[in-house]
């Protein structure tokens, strides 16, 4: 007991309180850095080819449609005060273009990523929230309630300003129009079309938006998406869906369809194809474009030499730097020790 | 004398009437405190140390805490987020954490007011007695008023500054211990004025006393006092040596009466103690500025992205009709708030969590500091303790140490080692009494059992009775010395003027040759087993001058015989040519000096009946010389110092603490510079500053003197410079010693007064001036000096010169001493360090850290120090960059995004990658990171230099690290930027969108810097380990919780990334991304690391490279006992801590009691004057 008492402020002896826990003490040796330089450059390299290669392998057709010149098919439509302009693009291949194949519409300098356009919409209402349809959410504005005050539902700038051109592709065969079938099924993420956008479970579906308007660009209210199939109607319209998760960059893609069917079930055979477009989205106010891009892709996606190219260049660097490293120390490894 | 001038206009308006309690709260000594409310202007005794009550404590450390310009700055940011038009992030994600910095550092305000109020409480509840009403009553400090008079007892502490009236002793004498105010510890003595020594013994004449004091008002001198007293119409002077300082202690005095003069604050010791300073390190400071660097940097960027969104609203954006919001606002306006929404975009930059995260490492690093058992002391059971948990980095950049002296570097104990007896040295180590064993002292009932001394040959040469002159020696050591004595129910208690003469003395009992008594005019003393008494005919007293002191005895068969005890130099000049053994004792002299012993020649000389008879008369006329007394006296005492016969040699060591020389030896290859600043005299100080090896003999001191001179000559050329050249001041100063070689400085406060007042005289610019470069000069001077030692300085000087040193040199400080007169000091420096353990507490209260030994100094900077230091600035520069990485993100994106602010990464990850992504790797490298471990730190010293040159924190490193976070962050947006342009999934949906963006924005930050941290550390544990990985892990698992399916359909607005981690997660492409994202950011600096190492390899790195050779190597060492005989010196270890006074103390009588009766066969005398 007296022992106890005499050492009573003893601090303890263990490894953490006397700072000796086991440890291990590592060292950037040239034994390690240098090799490690050489792995990664090699892996960097071998990864760096695969990209390329894979990346050359891929098809892209890529068609600019806005209409800016004179002499382009969809310059007429250009004019704002055209109403239900139709324009039609032609291409031709001359070789298959393997499948499946994509079919994207793209636009450039939108800026979907504008941080007040990306905060104008409801969550709660996109989730099927009755509540928030007859009054939708602060931010909003100015598409939360339109001029008779009536809520405006899907609210916000980012429903309001939903891509509606469309577009259907004819393969000429022969002199006449075959129309290529599109699977506009699934070109949504599963999540965002099963869990994070909900239609409210009243049918039918129109009687939810008692009492509302739709946006005022749009040209149908959202539950006449698409009638013919209530899994595609409303806020869980495919369209809809891939016009919501909003692009990173001003100079985007967007899925629109598929072409996975019938006789183009392994790609587009050479050939003429002519591209209708009903073209209805203004863009030239702001300098902006409109293409369509046809694409294959192979198990990294699409086409992008970026990465591939990036991966040569630094590991080609790492494997020069490794080099470098190894002379500067075998210059410096015996310095003089005092 | 300044204070006293000014002092002097003031001196009527401080007046204390006695036994009227009432008088001082007239109105003509009232103050105004606050608007009409009136106080008077004594102060109650009650002492407030505490700075909260419970109504106070929320709203002044709020308005303290908001004084931070930080937490300022966190307030402004979050009062602009709930501005709706300007917020950009949700309010919470600065709430949060501000709230939980507030709370932590409000917690442990509210922990250490706490400690305050205990402690005022339980000092100002202390009883003592307090004369009401006509009696005594026992009383509680905080009740004591000025005017009161109060009765202490002995032991008691003295409750405030009180005027000595009466005591239990003859002549009220009073003695009190003054260790608090002064660290000293042996005994002073104070006295009553004569008239009130007559006229108020009693309890109802102290009842009746009604005396008027007008004094000076409260101030902070320890060493003056002046006033009168007024009563019964006439005045009496009062000075300091009438006075009861608050803070001492009574000793050996049953009872003393005295009056309160200054109470509570405006005691002395209070005045004393000098403000407390908030201490601050040089890298709060730097880490200070910054912060505001950042701030501006902020500003800058946030303007030129507020420019850019003008510009691009201008260009695009008032034309996209999709963006339309319904506000009719102008561009310049929108770019107006678009500034604000950068700023709290971009707010990550100046990073909230630093200043809590730095004080939760610092709070580790100080417990480690407590836990460290090799700073627990187990003698005393004193661990080492930070008391301040702030300072700990800066313990790593200490150039300049102060230490006191007396119970820092030596244990203030005098042990009598060796002598030497007619040329033969007794108390040497030899290897016969291998076993150690102490001499037995049983065969002596008055032993002091505590005495120990190892050579048994001494004992029984005396035992023996053969030698005359051991019998001579010892015999003059008891009686040769102003030691008073106490009978203690069976045991002498002998209080000595000075630990060296007790420790002669006490040898001399123990070697049977007791010190039983002294009246005025004897001395009687017990040579082993006969009482003799001696007549005492006359007391040379010691002086610094004179070096000596003599004592003339008659002899019971009437024999007169002068004995004589004194430094070496000046005995040896006043020897007889007939004294023997002076060669030998010469030579055992040089060896106690090398040992680093104190020595005293002891000699003796007959003096016969007419010769002393002639000396006498001479003696009487010059003790009544009007003019130059001492000079006289002096003269006089030299007629007959002379023709002394050389008995021997005394030696006594002053303990060093264990350890001591080797950590003074250590501190100083680390480049640290030692300063001592100790109260005691010049030979004292100078023999410790040997023994400690702070002084070496190859080194060329320096005094006082000679460097005026050298001063002088060097402000002389200044102003003989032409005035033109005073552009080029720049130039390096001619070192003030040219020649090569050590050198050392021993300086007097006296002579430091001119300089260390200096800077305080604002009375002229041209006064300020002289003083302000007198103070470069002798400070530069004085850091040419590989050693420092500063003797007779107060408390107030040990302060001044810290400060001056602080002050010119800009460098970085540390105080360390245990006793009350070290507060200044300790509160002056950057660190104050207080020796624990000791009886006064003082300077353990004022210290930032405590240990018990100072030996613990050497672990406390060169481990804990520079580990500390290490630590904290890989912490910061780390923490910096992590948070520009993160951060400067936005700012690439805001190119693409049309400058609105729009974040690079989900709110939620925002939220909390300070919080749990990226912090704990980094606090547990601010925690446990070692380069090397322990025993190398100690070994290599040098390892200490790059903290001294603040090398590895400063605005060169910031700028590295901002460097590397703008790569970092342009690497983690340019690359997804690049790999994102065009491309779409394996599954054909295009993974460009936002979510998937910041997901792999996020995820390549993430483990960047991860990795980042793990090449960082160096000190891989298994909570390393776990942290880096468990971080990674963490992030992973939180954001596949927050972008899951349930948590979406739950809160549907809040959190709004669903899926985005599984779909973007599932593409090779973006992994690909991640991981070449990764590589490009860690590879260079790889590269650039291993590169400098190899070619600029630091003191560190080339440690750390042997490091297990070096382990090994210190595995093995078996040190051989250091065994070593330095050359001989040829200097004096004369060294002897005693004042002159204590002689005419005794002569005077007034001290000694009545003899007791057994003894007391000789004229009982109550005459208080001695005649000659």
């Amino acid at each position: 007991m007296k022992e106890q008492q005499e050492t009573a402020n003893r601090p303890d002896n263990t490894a953490f309180t006397q700072q000796r826990l086991p440890a291990w003490q590592p060292m950037l040796s040239a034994g390690i850095v240098i090799p490690g330089f050489v792995i990664i450059g090699l892996a960097f390299i071998g990864i760096g080819i695969a990209l390329f290669v894979t990346s050359q392998n891929i098809q892209v057709l890529e068609r600019d449609y806005t209409g800016v010149e004179n002499n382009s098919p969809c310059f007429k439509c250009s004019d704002p005060s055209t109403k239900n302009c139709v324009c039609k693009l032609d291409f031709s291949l001359d070789k298959l273009f393997e499948g499946p194949v994509f079919f994207y519409y793209g636009l450039s300098n939108y800026f979907q990523n504008y941080r007040k356009y990306g905060v104008s919409r409801d969550d709660r209402q996109l989730s099927g929230r009755l509540d928030n349809f007859q009054s939708p959410d602060e931010g909003c504005v100015p598409y939360q309630y339109d001029a008779n005050n009536k809520p405006i539902v899907p609210c916000g700038s980012v429903a309001n300003s939903l891509f509606n051109d469309t577009f259907k592709l004819y393969q000429i065969v022969n002199g006449a129009r075959k129309l290529v079938p599109f699977d506009g099924k699934g070109i949504a993420w599963w999540t965002d079309h099963n869990v994070k956008y909900r239609n409210p479970s009243i049918t039918p579906l129109k009687n939810a938006f008692n009492g509302t308007v739709k946006p005022t660009f749009w040209s149908k209210p959202a539950y006449e998406l698409d009638p013919s199939d209530p899994a595609n109607n409303g806020f869980v319209n495919q369209d809809f869906l891939v016009w919501m998760r909003r692009a990173a960059l001003p100079d985007f893609r967007k899925l629109y369809r598929r072409i996975t069917e019938g006789d183009y079930k392994n790609g587009l055979p050479a050939g003429n194809y002519s591209l209708e477009i009903a073209y209805n989205y203004p863009v030239l106010d702001f300098d902006g474009r409109k293409k369509v891009v046809f694409s294959n892709v192979s198990w990294m996606g699409g086409k992008n030499q970026f990465l591939g190219i990036a991966y040569l260049v630094i590991g080609s660097l790492c494997v020069v730097m490794s080099i470098v490293m190894l002379i500067v120390y075998a210059k410096f490894k015996f310095p003089d020790e005092e | 004398e300044e204070a006293s001038l000014s002092a002097e206009p003031r001196y009527r308006h401080w007046k204390v009437k006695a036994n009227d309690r009432a008088y001082h709260h007239l109105p003509e000594f009232q103050r105004k405190v606050f608007l009409c409310i009136k106080k008077s202007k004594y102060s109650g005794n009650a002492i407030k140390t505490y700075k909260y009550n419970v109504l106070t404590f929320l709203p002044l450390n709020l308005f303290e805490q908001f004084k931070r310009a930080a937490n300022l700055y966190f307030l402004g940011l979050l009062i602009l987020q709930v501005i709706p038009q300007i917020s950009t992030l949700p309010w919470y994600t600065t709430l949060v954490p501000l709230v939980l910095v507030l709370s932590i550092t409000a917690m442990k305000d509210l922990v250490d007011d706490l400690a305050r109020h205990r402690m005022d409480k339980e000092i100002n509840n202390r009883k003592c007695e307090v004369l009401l009403d006509g009696r005594f009553q026992e009383s509680k400090w905080r009740h004591i008023q000025v005017g009161d008079v109060v009765r202490l007892k002995k032991n008691d502490f003295i409750p405030a500054d009180i005027l000595l009236l009466s005591s239990s002793n003859p002549n009220s004498l009073c003695y009190v211990e003054t260790a608090e105010l002064d660290g000293e510890t042996n005994l002073k003595f104070k006295m009553g004025l004569r008239v009130t020594d007559e006229r108020l013994q009693e309890e109802s004449q102290l009842a009746r006393f009604d005396a008027l004091i007008e004094c000076e008002e409260p101030n902070n001198r320890l060493d003056k006092f002046t006033g009168t007293m007024l009563w019964r119409r006439e005045r009496y002077p009062l000075d300091l040596d009438n006075m009861l300082l608050r803070g001492c202690k009574i000793r050996n005095t049953d009872f003393c009466h005295g009056l309160v003069i200054f109470a509570g604050a405006d005691t002395k010791i209070m005045r004393n103690g000098g403000k407390t300073r908030f201490k601050r390190t040089k890298i709060d400071e730097l880490m200070n500025y910054m912060v505001y660097t950042i701030f501006v940097l902020l500003i800058l960027v946030a303007a030129g992205l507020a420019i850019g969104h003008t510009f691009w609203y201008e260009e695009i954006g008032s034309k996209a009709w999709y963006l339309y919001d319904g506000k009719d606002e102008d561009a310049s306006y929108r770019g107006f708030l678009s500034f604000w929404g950068y700023i709290i975009v971009l707010n990550t930059m100046v990073p909230i969590s630093l200043y809590v995260s730095v004080e939760v490492i610092r709070l580790g690093q100080s417990k480690f500091i407590n836990w460290d058992l090799q700073m627990y002391f187990p003698e005393k059971d004193t661990p080492a303790k930070a008391r301040t948990t702030t300072l700990n980095e800066q313990l790593g950049q200490i150039e300049y140490i102060f230490s006191d002296k007396t119970g820092t570097l030596t244990q203030n104990i005098m042990a009598f080692k060796k002598c030497t007896i007619s040329g033969q040295t007794y108390g040497v180590f030899t290897f016969r009494d291998s076993q150690h064993r102490p001499v037995d002292f049983s065969w002596n009932r008055y032993a002091d059992r505590k005495f120990q001394f190892m050579d048994h040959s001494l004992v029984a040469l005396i035992r023996s009775r053969k030698d005359k002159d051991a019998l001579e020696f010892f015999k003059l050591l008891s009686l040769c010395h102003t030691v008073m004595v106490e009978q203690k129910e069976d045991d002498l208690v002998y209080q000595a003027a000075s630990p060296d003469e007790g420790a002669l003395v006490t040898a001399a009992r123990n070697f049977g040759y007791v010190f039983l008594s002294r009246t005025q005019d004897t001395i009687t003393i017990r040579e082993m087993d006969q009482e003799t008494t001696y007549e005492m005919l006359a007391l040379l007293d010691f002086n610094s001058d004179r070096k000596r002191m003599s004592i003339i005895l008659r002899a019971p068969d009437g024999r007169i015989r002068l004995y004589c005890k004194g430094a070496d130099t000046v005995i040896y000049e006043r020897l007889s040519p007939n004294s023997r053994h002076k060669q030998s004792t010469q030579d055992a002299l040089d060896r106690f000096a090398n040992e680093t012993l104190r020595t005293l020649c002891l000699c003796y000389r007959d003096v016969s009946r007419d010769e002393y008879d002639a000396w006498a008369r001479k003696h009487k006329d010059a003790s009544v010389t009007m003019t130059d007394r001492e000079a006289a006296l002096d003269r006089v005492y030299e007629q007959i110092e002379n023709n002394l016969m050389l008995l021997g040699a005394t030696a006594i060591e002053d303990k060093l603490q264990d350890g001591v020389p080797e950590t003074i030896a250590k501190l100083a290859k680390a480049d640290i510079k030692i300063w001592v600043l100790t109260g005691d005299k010049k030979e004292t100080a100078e023999n410790i500053g040997f023994s400690c090896e702070l002084l070496t003999d190859d080194m060329q001191i320096h005094y006082g003197e000679d460097i005026n001179e050298k001063l002088t000559v060097r402000q002389a050329n200044r102003r003989n410079e032409p005035l033109s050249s005073g552009r080029n001041r720049k130039k390096a100063p001619e070192p003030f010693f040219p020649q090569p070689g050590k050198n050392a400085l021993i300086i007097t406060g006296g002579w430091l007064v001119s300089f260390a007042q200096g800077p305080r005289r604002p009375r002229c610019g041209e006064m300020l001036q002289v003083g302000r470069r007198a103070g470069i000069d002798f400070v530069d001077m004085a850091c040419e000096c590989e050693a420092v030692i500063c003797c007779r300085v107060t408390p107030k000087q040990k302060a001044n010169v810290v400060s001056l040193v602080k002050k010119y040199k800009k460098a970085v400080t540390l105080s360390i001493g245990d006793g009350a007169n070290d507060v200044n000091m300790i509160k002056t420096a950057d660190i104050g360090v207080g020796i624990s353990g000791q009886e006064g507490m003082q300077a353990v209260m004022s210290s930032d850290y405590a240990f018990a030994q100072f030996r613990y100094l050497q672990r406390l900077l060169l481990v804990h120090g520079r580990w500390s230091y290490i630590r904290m600035c890989k912490f910061l520069r780390y923490f910096f960059y992590k948070n520009f990485a993160f951060t400067l993100v936005h700012f690439w994106y805001s190119f693409f995004s049309g400058y609105s602010s729009q974040v690079a990464y989900e709110d939620w990850f925002i939220t909390i990658y300070n919080v749990l992504y990226s912090s704990l790797p980094v606090l547990l490298v601010g925690l446990l990171d070692q380069d090397v471990n322990d025993k190398l730190s100690l070994k290599f010293p040098k390892l200490y230099l790059p903290g001294q040159q603040g090398l590895l924190f400063n605005y060169k490193n910031f700028f590295i690290s901002l460097f590397h976070g703008i790569f970092t962050s342009l690497i983690i947006f340019f690359i997804p930027y690049g790999a994102f342009l065009q491309t779409m999934g394996q599954d054909g949906e295009a993974p460009s969108d936002y979510q998937s963006f910041a997901v792999v924005t996020a995820s390549s930050l993430v483990i960047t810097v991860n990795l980042q941290i793990s090449l960082d550390t160096s000190y891989w544990t298994f909570v390393n380990c776990f942290a880096v990985l468990g971080s990674i892990a963490i992030y992973f698992g939180i954001m596949f919780d927050i972008h899951s399916a349930g948590i979406h359909v739950i809160f549907p607005s809040i959190f709004t990334f669903t899926g985005a981690a599984s779909n973007a997660l599932r593409q090779p492409y973006l992994w690909l991304t991640i991981i070449l994202t990764v590589g490009i950011s860690l590879l260079p600096v790889i590269c650039i690391q291993f590169l400098h190492k190899t070619i600029w390899p630091s003191v560190g790195d080339k440690v750390q490279r042997h490091r297990k050779k070096y382990e090994m190597e210190e595995e093995e060492k078996k040190k051989p006992p250091a065994f070593q005989r330095g050359q001989r010196s040829r200097r004096s270890a004369y060294a002897f801590s005693h004042s002159r006074g204590y002689a005419d103390l005794i002569s005077s009588g007034r001290s000694i009691r009545r003899r007791p009766a057994a003894r007391g066969e000789q004229k009982e005398t109550e005459t208080l004057h001695w005649n000659q």
